[in-house]
């Protein structure tokens, strides 16, 4: 169409240059931008985000929405696994009980067992009453307790006491009873106080009991004229179980999980920044200073930790009716700065080497400007990925301190000291030692998954790799 | 080689050195003596005591003293425990947490290299998803809750099967070993066989292997000799750390399984202020770990010619 004869105006057009050829398909990523964009790819990670998050808001606004007090002990519910009967029958309150008196039949010594064994009027959490018909020539009666059904040789069980007086044929048990199935047992003993004869024993179940009073003390009724006599009522929801103390667990591992992540996350925040600026000091001032520093650090990298950890926390002390979190907090900080120094030395020193560092200072930049400009942000991706890995090691060292009774102090809860009073009852209830032992290991987890993540998402190598 | 060791030798020197003197200005900042836990006693008894104790000097005097007899190897009497050397308690509770120790890192260190070959070999199939999990789960689980769950588990074998091949607790024969040791070392042989996972990984796509790969030699000369050798280095590096990470980890096993090693006397020493049980056996962890970290330094310079060891 063009002719090379053309001499008007026309043919001095500027030939039309297509911008669009040379627009960027995609907008360029910044480095922030494409970790993050790696890290949302990376499923386990993003999970183990969540899985954080959620343990934030169960720390932070748990409390809110369980409002019950984790030092209130509900001693109706000692120790009960989640999920436990917790139905509870209105009675009057306990009344005493003059027992049962009988005449001795006379003639030779029986070793016959006590015959006519039974139970007089309910079998309540208030008192089990018992009473036998008397045994010729006893001097006396001995009552057994026991949680499992006696076998024929076995253990009788817990010895209640001795009845003195071959009269007096009843016994009344008000000895922490709770809501299942006791086996009683009765024998007999002569006049030296020897055992006469076999055992009699009884199954007997026991039903929880509460009276109006109690019921309106516990906040289970507002008030007395609400109830009457043979009502059933249910005594307070603990979701989680309670502990050996009848504390709630759920509200126990909320406050508990304020503490571990406390430590967990602050101590690392704190050990992280002295780190950045004792290394990037080191890194920056090079020569003698840099191994003077360095030195120091590897002397402090010697000390055996945990015996540090412990001396540390003893010397800084614990005033009464202080938790002890602070004297832990800066025993970690103290300990754990090396390794972070060390690496941000490292990456400095990389740094120092790159050439838009030689640009900038061409430029006229100060020190104090090319550190906080240049220098640090580029050792962030390390560090935050340090940092993510020091949290679960930090939470580790809170519960393991708290494990060995050397952490935060008892009427503070954190998961490690659970962790330590669940172990004593390990074989019967092993909820209390469960529950705390899976928050530790779900959020170690999920912030090592999480670092992982991170540290893939930022690292350079992979960036190239779709 | 040997002004290499030597060097190293005088630094750990230096470092134990200055683990004494920290521990001794940590423990001197707790308020309170060894004298201050034990019944009342009048001024003048706790004088007379203070005296014979050295503890009425200076602090900067018993310091000096402290360390001339530390350089004798002499750590003193124990405050607490009747006619009793500082030496004679480490003697007695270092070897079995050495045992144990060397046990656990030995279980450590051959469990973490064959399961991280394994999975590296594996790679994306079950074994290494299998492992790979329960890998997760060791580095995610505390010690103490392995140890509690150990033993729970110990009572049911035991009480199933009827006789006790591995007892629940003590010491004493190869059999209480066996248990805690395992315990002790699961963690870090998680750790371990995660980063024997990943250098596997690398060492299987380098030049020299697909060279071998090429020449045709047969899969397990190239397996033994080209991928191990070369991917151990790094798990070789860890172990140091990982020795002186199990052998004070050490404290809660040997609590759980009622064992009687160190760990115990020292938890014990702080909690009655024993100052010259804490000093010796801090100060003996302390020397024990620093060996440890140049062994493991003079060995990995023996695994890979390309370090060098120089002074």
């Amino acid at each position: 169409m063009t002719d090379a004869t053309v001499t008007n105006a026309a043919g001095f057009e500027p030939v039309h240059v297509d911008r669009q050829v040379q627009k960027l398909t995609r907008p360029s990523l910044s480095y922030w931008q494409d970790a993050w964009r790696r890290l949302k790819a990376n499923r386990r990670a993003f999970i183990s985000l969540y899985i954080v998050i959620g343990l934030l808001l169960f720390t932070v606004v748990g409390p809110w929405v369980w409002t019950v007090d984790p030092s209130t002990q509900d001693l109706d519910q000692v120790s009960k696994a989640p999920g436990s009967d917790r139905r509870a029958f209105v009675a009057e309150p306990y009344q005493p009980w003059e027992g049962v008196r009988a005449t001795v039949p006379e003639g030779a010594a029986s070793t016959a067992p006590p015959a006519n064994f039974k139970t007089v009027g309910s079998t309540t959490t208030q008192a089990v009453r018992l009473t036998w018909d008397p045994v010729a020539g006893a001097s006396g009666y001995r009552i057994y307790r026991n949680i499992y059904r006696p076998t024929a040789g076995g253990a009788l069980g817990l010895p209640l006491g001795d009845v003195l007086s071959p009269e007096q044929v009843s016994f009344e048990d008000r000895l922490d009873l709770e809501p299942m199935t006791y086996f009683y047992a009765v024998l007999t003993l002569d006049r030296f106080g020897a055992v006469m004869s076999p055992p009699t024993s009884l199954e007997v179940n026991v039903v929880r009991v509460i009276t109006p009073a109690q019921a309106v003390e516990r906040g289970l009724v507002a008030s007395v004229a609400d109830v009457k006599v043979g009502d059933e009522l249910k005594l307070a929801l603990h979701p989680f179980g309670t502990d050996y103390l009848g504390r709630d667990l759920l509200a126990r591992l909320m406050t508990g999980a304020r503490v571990s992540l406390l430590i967990g996350i602050f101590a690392p925040l704190f050990y992280v920044l002295l780190g950045i600026a004792y290394g990037s000091a080191a890194g920056f001032m090079g020569g003698r200073a840099d191994s003077a520093l360095m030195r120091f650090a590897d002397f402090v990298v010697a000390l055996p930790f945990l015996l540090f950890m412990i001396l540390f926390k003893i010397a800084f002390g614990i005033g009464p009716g202080e938790s002890g979190i602070f004297p832990m907090l800066v025993a970690l900080v103290l300990l754990s700065w090396p390794s972070t120094a060390r690496l941000v030395r490292g990456q400095i020193l990389q740094i120092r080497e790159e050439g838009y560092i030689g640009a900038s200072r061409l430029l006229g930049a100060r020190t104090g400007y090319l550190v906080m400009r240049h220098m640090i942000p580029n050792t962030m991706g390390v560090i935050l990925v340090t940092l993510t890995f020091a949290i679960p090691s930090a939470i580790f060292t809170e519960a393991f301190l708290s494990f060995i009774g050397m952490g935060v102090a008892p009427p503070t809860p954190s998961w490690g000291s659970m962790c330590n009073e669940g172990i004593r009852t390990m074989l019967t209830t092993p909820h209390e030692l469960i529950f705390p032992a899976v928050m530790i290991s779900i959020t170690v987890l999920a912030f090592n998954l999480l670092g992982d993540g991170l540290r893939d998402a930022f690292d350079a190598r992979m960036r190239s790799r779709e | 080689m040997l002004r290499y060791i030597l060097k190293r030798l005088l630094h750990g020197l230096i470092t134990v050195w200055f683990i004494a003197t920290a521990t001794f200005i940590a423990m001197h900042a707790v308020p309170g003596d060894p004298l201050s836990g034990e019944k009342a006693m009048t001024p003048e008894i706790r004088r007379n005591l203070e005296a014979k104790y050295g503890l009425d000097k200076p602090v900067v005097e018993q310091y000096r003293i402290f360390l001339v007899n530390m350089a004798k190897g002499d750590f003193g009497i124990s405050y607490t425990q009747q006619n009793r050397e500082v030496n004679d308690i480490i003697r007695e509770g270092f070897p079995v947490s050495a045992t144990l120790g060397i046990l656990a890192v030995v279980f450590a260190a051959l469990g973490g290299i064959l399961l991280g070959a394994l999975t590296a070999t594996y790679r994306n199939r079950l074994p290494d998803v299998v492992i790979m999990f329960l890998v997760i789960l060791g580095i995610s689980v505390p010690s103490f809750v392995f140890a509690a769950l150990g033993q729970l588990a110990l009572v049911k074998i035991n009480a199933w099967t009827g006789f006790t091949l591995f007892p629940v607790a003590g010491w004493g024969t190869v059999m209480h070993m066996v248990v805690p040791s395992l315990v002790l070392g699961l963690g870090t042989m998680a750790y371990l066989t995660r980063l024997m996972r990943s250098s596997m990984l690398e060492v299987t796509n380098t030049d020299y292997v697909r060279t071998a790969r090429s020449k045709g030699l047969p899969p397990a000369r190239i397996f033994l000799k080209h991928q191990l050798r070369n991917a151990i280095l790094p798990v070789v590096t860890v172990l140091g750390p990982a020795i002186a990470a199990i052998t004070t980890g050490g404290f809660v096993v040997e609590l759980v399984f009622a064992i009687p090693g160190l760990g115990r006397y020292f938890v014990q020493a702080v909690q009655q202020l024993d100052y010259t049980v804490i000093m010796g056996t801090t100060v003996f962890y302390g020397a024990f770990l620093v060996l440890m970290v140049i062994v493991v330094d003079i060995v990995y310079g023996l695994i890979d010619p390309r370090v060098r060891l120089k002074a």
